[in-house]
């Protein structure tokens, strides 16, 4: 908790200063209201899920300095807190991890009103990194099945024929590998999991789930704290989103997708990754299925994307335009902003798509 | 901090609903609210507000307050208790598993499968631990306190001891986390290599969150409760009883083992119990150091076991609706384990004044 939000001041400090150092050009755009963002005035209290937190501080600190009459709160707490405020209506949004179970949906509608929906929005989007602590191996191939194997204490050693494998003429140290792990529930896990799940195959035996199944390795609470163990641990691996291992310099692996290939982790392959993901929802409700069997040497398959929670319509009067507006400079030119946080932005095309869903808020 | 003598007074045995001076500042409590409930109509105490004919507003007053407070106190108390239950059992009620033998935790998903006994164990065990690690050590720094280090000294050195109790427990974790687990690594490694016929300290080559690191954060953590109460308790062993020591022939440490000890055993096992409670309970230094899984394993080293408490601190925030109440249902049996000491502890205090009364 305490060393997440250490992590978050120290991001929120680093966006300042990129902000202030980019020159004269770049700082005058980034406190000039951008063309696209529609001002509503009032207040918005949000919770739900940290692994979008560092996004939202940005995009709730930028929105309130265009709009100078906006009040925005967004408190984090996990993303089953996020949910659970919005359906008992302490919250006007929920960030979440993943999307709303069947359950949650009909208990999210009714607090919507009668006939109205709550939709979920992907609006944060960015690379799992598989990350590594073996001093003086600068690049390394993981194949999927490896992973899944390494994760799940099958695979002890860095100098075990499986990797040697994937890294042909890389002389692999004959250490013990500790693999680190989230121990509080998280969406960084779910994803991770759903990734090994689809793309290692039969080595992957224990399905995807917040909470850590596979037995070995040690948890640790927070991104950050697994950061902390990667970055402290000779022989370590662990995964967390990208930002931290770039924090922490701790180096990540090219992971293999679901044909054997090794994609490298950069925006560009993130992207393409996204591009190929398709809306499961009905409606506006833009559930995204990732595509894990593509065959694009050139998709990052290990992503993770979280959710804005909301009322389609049946939003309180005073808070709709406001609503509105804040969603509107999320998916539009606040999607530019993600970039330096570790995120990546939206796709085109699914960007449309959540602002087209953003349109109809109400 | 209850500071009561531990001498036993003559109600021993008698109606009260506390046995014993000595024990902790809670057992007192307790023994207030109990008499406020047992006595719907407690007799009146023959005071001096009863001579003068008609009692006096602000006695009518002060007792009006100081009763509806034990009853506010008392309802509250039961009201938590019936939202726990209202909350724990649909939970229960759900698990597919046996709630009290599964080793589990999965209460959101379909079905759901959990089980409390990982988390009991290694609660019991991690508690266990810091007690056996603090004890000794609290007890030493109360001896030097009130026995050796002179008075001018023993003030400044027991404010440092004091202020241990008021870092924050996240300061403790982080600490723990970012000091403590890597230097643990060697130390581990040490008792692996030597004294792995031992089963506890057997190992399979992984070192750093272990049970074993969490009991020594929670060692810490409890080290001041036990020896701020400890000293206080030995401060008031009666000058008499010590120089009677001396006077027959005792070196300082017969004279601490025979006259300062045993007088003191009941105050050192409450304040052990104190202690004890704080480690039960403890969530984010346990949470930050351990490394939370759901096995029962006899390794102390092995990166393995979790706590109750740090697993609601963990899993609270992305927990669903059954995940809420299988966690609070996790919260009853903790408050049943720290009752179930609490009690314990209290029939060893008493049985141990009561010989003391009678050797005495």
């Amino acid at each position: 908790m305490a060393p997440a939000s250490a992590l978050v001041v120290m991001l929120a400090l680093a966006g300042c200063g990129t902000d202030n150092n980019a020159g004269a050009s770049d700082g005058a755009s980034s406190t000039a209201r951008p063309t696209d963002v529609a001002c509503g005035s009032g207040s918005l209290t949000a919770s739900g899920s940290t692994a979008q937190a560092n996004a939202m501080s940005e995009w709730t600190k930028d929105y309130q300095r265009f709009c100078t009459e906006a009040r925005l709160n967004y408190g984090g707490g996990g993303s089953g807190k996020g949910v659970t405020d919005f359906t008992n209506g302490v919250t006007d949004f929920a960030g979440s991890d993943f999307p709303l179970t069947a359950e949650q949906k009909s208990q999210a509608d009714a607090r919507c009103g009668a006939g109205n929906q709550a939709i979920d929005l992907p609006m944060v989007a960015g690379p799992i990194a598989v990350g590594y602590n073996l001093p003086g191996v600068d690049s390394l191939n993981l194949s999927a099945d490896t992973i899944a194997n390494i994760f799940a204490s099958k695979i002890t050693k860095w100098n075990d024929p499986a990797i040697s494998r994937d890294n042909p003429g890389v002389k692999l140290p004959s250490l013990g590998i500790q693999s680190f792990h989230r121990s509080d529930g998280s969406g960084t896990t779910f994803n991770f999991t759903n990734y090994l799940e689809n793309d290692a195959g039969s080595a992957w035996t224990f399905g995807h789930g917040k909470s850590w199944a596979a037995p070995g390795g040690q948890g640790s609470k927070g991104t950050a704290g697994v950061a902390q163990g990667v970055k402290s641990t000779p022989g370590a691996i662990g995964y967390m989103e990208l930002s931290y291992a770039t924090e922490n310099a701790i180096s990540h692996a090219k992971v293999g997708n679901s044909q054997g290939q090794f994609v490298e982790l950069t925006e560009a392959n993130v992207r393409n990754f996204l591009s190929k993901a398709t809306v499961a929802g009905s409606g506006d409700d833009l559930v995204l299925r990732f595509d894990y069997a593509n065959t694009d040497p050139a998709a990052y398959p290990n992503v993770l994307v979280t959710y804005e929670i909301v009322c389609q319509k049946g939003n309180d009067p005073d808070r709709a335009a406001l609503l509105k507006g804040f969603f509107g400079y999320l998916a539009g030119s606040g999607q530019d902003v993600l970039a330096q946080n570790g995120y990546v932005s939206l796709p085109d095309e699914l960007r449309q798509k959540v602002q087209a869903a953003v349109e109809k808020i109400g | 901090m209850d500071s009561q003598e531990p001498v036993p007074v003559e109600q021993v045995g008698s109606v009260g609903p506390v046995g014993s001076a000595g024990s902790v500042g809670q057992v007192g409590s307790a023994g207030q609210v109990r008499s406020a409930l047992g006595g719907s109509a407690p007799p009146r105490r023959a005071g001096p507000s009863r001579r003068g004919s008609p009692q006096r507003l602000g006695d009518r007053l002060f007792r009006g307050t100081s009763r509806t407070s034990a009853v506010l106190l008392v309802t509250l108390l039961v009201a938590i208790a019936l939202f726990l239950l209202d909350k724990a059992i649909p939970a229960i009620s759900q698990d597919s598993r046996n709630f009290l033998l599964n080793r589990t935790w999965f209460p959101d998903e379909s079905p759901p499968v959990f089980g409390i006994a990982a988390l009991v164990y290694g609660t019991l065990v991690s508690s266990v631990l810091a007690s056996v690690l603090a004890v000794p050590v609290a007890v030493g720094v109360a001896l030097a306190l009130t026995q050796y280090i002179p008075r001018r000294l023993a003030g400044p050195v027991g404010f440092l001891v004091d202020l241990l109790a008021a870092i924050p427990s996240v300061v403790y974790g982080l600490w723990g986390l970012i000091y403590l687990v890597p230097a643990m690594v060697p130390l581990s490694r040490w008792l692996s290599d030597y004294f792995g016929w031992i089963p506890i300290f057997a190992s399979d080559g992984v070192f750093g969150k272990s049970i074993f690191t969490a009991s020594v954060v929670l060692a810490i953590m409890i080290l001041p409760i036990i020896a701020a109460i400890t000293r206080e308790v030995l401060d008031k062993v009666p000058q008499d009883h010590k120089e009677a020591a001396i006077a027959l022939g005792a070196t300082r440490w017969e004279m601490i083992r025979t006259a300062v000890l045993p007088y003191g055993r009941p105050g050192i096992i409450g304040a052990l119990v104190l202690g004890f409670g704080r480690a039960l309970g403890e969530t984010i230094a346990v949470a930050l150091v351990l490394s939370a899984n759901y096995e029962i394993t006899a390794r102390i080293l092995s990166p393995a076991g979790n706590t109750i408490a740090a697993n609601i601190a963990n899993t609270f925030g992305d927990a669903g609706t059954t995940g809420r109440g299988a966690l609070i249902a996790s919260g009853l049996v903790l408050f049943a384990i720290t009752l179930v000491v609490n009690l314990a502890a209290r029939a060893v205090i008493r049985r141990r004044s009561e010989f003391r009364a009678a050797a005495g």
